[in-house]
């Protein structure tokens, strides 16, 4: 029997704030356990809950860029269980009413197809600490920076068909998250995690199989490797007769595979209430508009207007809208080096990424500023150098060493394009050469383009690949 | 000295009669010997209160004062006081000391009270007798052999026994009200949003309001210029314009409409609260206010709307109490769930458990639509049978409670009965409205309390009425034998 996998996701974001959801404590990563919790955090007995309004405006931001509705009133529930490192025996979240529904998202398959995918939710809820069992022996370290940090759990309709097309909405959330700067979306810090509800059906039949939620899941790789996984876990499984059960399983990516955590009859109820502590948000038209006179230009425009405007391929296109930083360093390269973006896109997918991953840095890092590429740039477009130079003078500016104009100076690299220079040299290699010459003079016309590049190879190793090659040639033909 | 209301007080101590810390002295040795015939107090705080109390008259020495300064006070031990054991009556906090001040107790310090200690209440506020107190029962000073009423009961018998001026209190379904009606003294809940919960520990969180607890209206309209004020920390907190609710204390009562629900004269009622709270209102129709017939039809709906909306927020709010991270801890757990389960089972009492159950009950699947959301349906009726009443009038009158204060241990095996000693006070919570109990008499040598409800921010009104009746009447003047 043919099986058709059904898979919808929850993705996890952590929201760029700078304090937390509820509270005036800091956010920031990788402070010493506890000393980012404050009073509100800790549960103490008396503490109140308050909104902060700028995890509110991202929600929005997020809601605005995938055509989703917002909720004029919102409101926050308390999600009830007990864990050590939830320190109100309740997480505050949202159940009814949360300030995003109904969004929708167009990824792209592999043959080229867009397929959309509907966004049911994103609502905003609070994290959960940290329990810390390194380090403790027989005993549990309970770090509590992390509770009260904002997210936005984003939740899919089960449209996904594929681990792959899992993987694809994945990454394009997470481009996207970060595009509109509401969260860094670091995946080894936990800003972005999911977890993805897995079923199987004989293909071509529209009942649901029951499905398995596969937990802890952060990264691309890992999201892909799960849902195989637990494909073949189900299918197995029915094939031989058996039947699944509902139930909450753990990716472990050392071992790759999934482990049941609780079954549905174990499952807690959470016994969701709206949250007497806060009042309902709510939503006017003014703010939503506010808001949106705020959004970036979105990854998908972004790609169709390279296409249109820089006349770049579909792939140049794709691969320099992927975030913000590369598009935006594409677009002040361009700008700098006066046009020639079919060269920028070639530079920067080629030799600067290269660059980039070679040292291991992040755009942001870069060694070389958009605005000292598009200047390099300008100097291969009015031919003072070739692009062979060029190669040389990118190396020099990633060595620190200044501008494209300085270093050209500097070592004096800048092409000769002194035709009377130029004669000079072609003269001296004819005369070096009669041989070649000879054997040039006596080939037919469609084999002399082969043998003109002995002569062009010893006049650039003359004029220390200087001497500008379009004049190269024309002298040559006319000598020879 | 200990007979003067909070008015008096402050004329004595600005014109230099007494000093706060003579006053102070005064209440705190009155505390130590009289405190063990009702346990009124869980514990006098007295350093805290004689260094407030030098600070005090420094203020006053330099002109600096209000009208409340130098004038002692007691905190409901719900209240966290920053660095005092705030314990809510549960062995659970036994060990908690409040590393903060509550907004109230920030508001009240800041205007120069001072702190005599904690008062004793019902474990989390749960009860209407103060005896599901950790720290044992309070008794009543009219009668040590009845209940002080609850849960604020700790408040209600040391102010009504002058072992402090006036109290804080709180009040979810008639907690300040019910026990200032069954001590014979003035309780005020206001309306739902005016005073800040912020370091008030929760019990039901759309239901709770701190508030004033003091011998007469004039004194409950001084402690809530202190008390009422928009708190950036409290979400459902309300941003008003600052009230002097003294102001109108004077205005008369001429023109004024009371409303007498007849929901609230039923056969249940005891006779003599009956006929005593009638013969009040009939002094406010002498003193030129008209009297009118409302109805309060869904007034027999709130008890059970109450004891599933509060039990509900309360399983939640009391969550936190896990023995993880503060409070009461059981000893060598084995593992997480003996931690979460002993702590818990040890930790807190009958009563508590008793509305966690019932509150975990009706929130849970399969039960949360017809016992939670059901409650809420209600709740909304019963927040438009006020609204509707109070168009045709400015305010309610009728008793505060049933009858007047029970023996220790009458109802503490029956809790329905229990319940129902709050049956003309919750339903104010469930509206969120504002009201006034007031002492109008005594059946035998036990007192009666007239409520007064009012609309939404009416607390200058109610206190108005309060004043009015006050000025013709001697009841809340009377000192129970044994406290004078």
């Amino acid at each position: 029997m043919l099986w058709e996998p059904v898979i919808g996701l929850e993705i996890h974001v952590q929201l760029a704030t700078r304090s937390k959801l509820f509270s005036g404590a800091a956010t920031r990563y990788g402070a010493a356990p506890n000393v980012q919790a404050c009073a509100v955090d800790l549960g103490l007995p008396g503490v109140l809950p308050v909104i902060n309004a700028e995890a509110v405006r991202m929600a929005i931001t997020f809601g605005l860029a995938v055509n989703a509705e917002i909720a004029d009133t919102s409101i926050f529930a308390r999600k009830n269980y007990f864990y050590p490192d939830l320190p109100k025996g309740y997480q505050i979240s949202q159940y009814e009413l949360p300030v995003v529904a109904n969004g929708t998202l167009d990824i792209t398959l592999e043959d080229g197809t867009s397929k959309t995918i509907r966004i049911t939710r994103a609502h905003l809820e609070e994290d959960a600490g940290k329990s810390v069992h390194e380090g403790f022996a027989s005993r549990t370290g309970i770090d509590l920076n992390r509770a009260g940090t904002p997210l936005i759990e984003i939740v899919s309709e089960p449209d996904l068909r594929s681990s792959h097309e899992a993987a694809v909405y994945m990454k394009k959330i997470h481009t996207l998250v970060r595009y509109l700067g509401i969260s860094d979306g670091n995946m080894q810090e936990g800003s972005f995690r999911c977890d993805a509800n897995v079923s199987v059906r004989p293909k071509g039949t529209e009942k649901l199989g029951t499905r398995a939620e596969l937990k802890n899941i952060n990264s691309f790789r890992f999201v892909e490797l799960a849902i195989n996984h637990e494909i073949a876990r189900q299918i197995d499984l029915l094939e031989s007769g058996h039947k699944i059960i509902q139930e909450t399983r753990l990716y472990d990516a050392d071992k790759d595979e999934t482990r049941p955590m609780r079954s549905k009859e174990e499952a807690n109820d959470y016994r969701y209430f709206p949250d007497p502590d806060l009042l309902p948000i709510h939503i006017t038209i003014d703010d939503i508009a506010l808001i949106r006179n705020t959004l970036p230009e979105l990854p998908d425009h972004k790609r169709t207007r390279f296409i249109k405007d820089y006349a770049l391929s579909e792939y140049d296109s794709e691969q320099l809208s992927g975030s913000r930083e590369i598009a935006d360093y594409f677009e002040t390269a361009v700008s700098t080096a006066g046009g020639q973006a079919k060269l920028c896109a070639n530079w920067i997918i080629g030799d600067l990424t290269a660059t980039l991953n070679a040292r291991n840095l992040e755009l942001s890092a870069s060694p070389v500023t958009a605005s000292q590429l598009g200047g390099m740039i300008k100097r291969i477009a009015d031919n003072t150098i070739s692009s062979k130079i060029a190669k040389q003078v990118f190396e020099a500016m990633c060595n620190g060493e200044g501008d494209a104009d300085a270093i050209i100076a500097s070592k004096g690299l800048q092409q000769v394009t002194d035709t009377g220079a130029i004669e000079k040299i072609v003269d001296e290699v004819i005369n070096a050469s009669p041989e070649q010459v000879k054997q040039y003079r006596d080939s037919p016309e469609e084999k002399r383009a082969k043998l003109i590049g002995y002569f062009v190879g010893q006049i650039m190793k003359k004029s220390q690949g200087k001497a500008n090659p379009q004049q190269v040639n024309q002298l040559l033909k006319d000598k020879l | 000295m200990h007979e003067h209301t909070l008015a008096e007080l402050s004329r004595l101590l600005n014109t230099g009669k007494i000093s706060s810390t003579e006053l102070t002295r005064l209440y705190l040795e009155r505390a130590e010997r009289l405190n063990p015939q009702l346990n009124g107090y869980i514990n006098t705080t007295p350093e805290r209160a004689l260094a407030q109390a030098k600070a005090a008259d420094l203020t006053i020495l330099h002109k600096n004062h209000g009208p409340l300064t130098g004038i002692p006070i007691a905190h409901k031990d719900i209240f966290c006081v920053d660095g005092t054991r705030t314990s809510c009556g549960s062995k659970m906090l036994d060990n908690f000391i409040a590393p903060y001040n509550a907004t109230v107790v920030e508001k009240l310090d800041a205007a120069g009270m001072v702190t005599l200690g904690k008062t004793n209440m019902d474990e989390f506020a749960m009860g209407s007798s103060t005896e599901t107190s950790y720290y044992g029962p309070t008794t009543n000073p009219w009668d040590t052999s009845r209940v002080p009423g609850g849960s604020s009961g700790g408040s209600a018998s040391v102010v009504a026994a002058r072992l402090a001026p006036a109290a804080t209190g709180t009040d979810t379904g008639g907690s300040i009200r019910q026990p200032a009606a069954l001590c014979g003294i003035t309780g005020l809940k206001p309306t739902y949003g005016l005073v800040s919960r912020y370091g008030m520990i929760a019990f039901a969180s759309s239901l709770d309001q701190g508030g004033p607890m003091s011998r007469t209206a004039e004194d409950a309209a001084m402690l809530m210029n202190a008390m009422v004020g928009f708190d950036p920390r409290d979400s459902t907190s309300l941003a008003r314009p600052k009230l002097d609710y003294t102001a109108h204390l004077s205005d008369s009562l001429a023109g004024v409409k009371v409303g007498i629900p007849k929901q609230y004269f039923t056969d249940d009622l005891d006779t003599d609260t009956a006929n005593k709270v009638q013969e009040a209102i009939k002094q406010f129709e002498q003193a030129g206010a008209s009297l009118h017939p409302v109805d309060l039809p869904n007034t027999h709906l709130s008890i059970p709307a109450y004891y599933v909306i509060a039990p509900a927020e309360a399983s939640s709010n009391l969550s936190r109490f896990d023995g993880v991270r503060f409070g009461y801890r059981c000893q060598n757990p084995v593992d997480l769930l003996d931690l979460y389960t002993r702590s818990r089972a040890e930790g807190f009492g009958r009563e508590v458990k008793r509305r966690i159950m019932i509150g975990t009950y009706v929130l849970s699947a399969g039960y949360f639509d017809a016992y939670y959301l059901k409650a809420q349906k209600i709740r909304r009726l019963i927040r438009d049978d006020f609204q509707n009443a109070l168009k045709q009038v400015d305010v309610i009158m009728g008793p505060t409670t049933p009858k007047p204060a029970f023996k220790l241990n009458e109802l503490i095996d029956d809790p329905v009965s229990m319940y129902l000693s709050d049956i003309f006070t919750v339903s104010v919570n469930l509206a969120g409205l504002p009201a006034i109990s007031i002492p109008a008499g005594f059946s035998g040598q036990l007192p009666i309390g007239l409520q007064i409800i009012g609309d939404y921010f009416s607390e200058a009104k109610l206190l108005n009425i309060a004043h009015q009746y006050q000025l013709h009447t001697d009841w809340h003047k009377q000192t129970p034998g044994g406290f004078a």
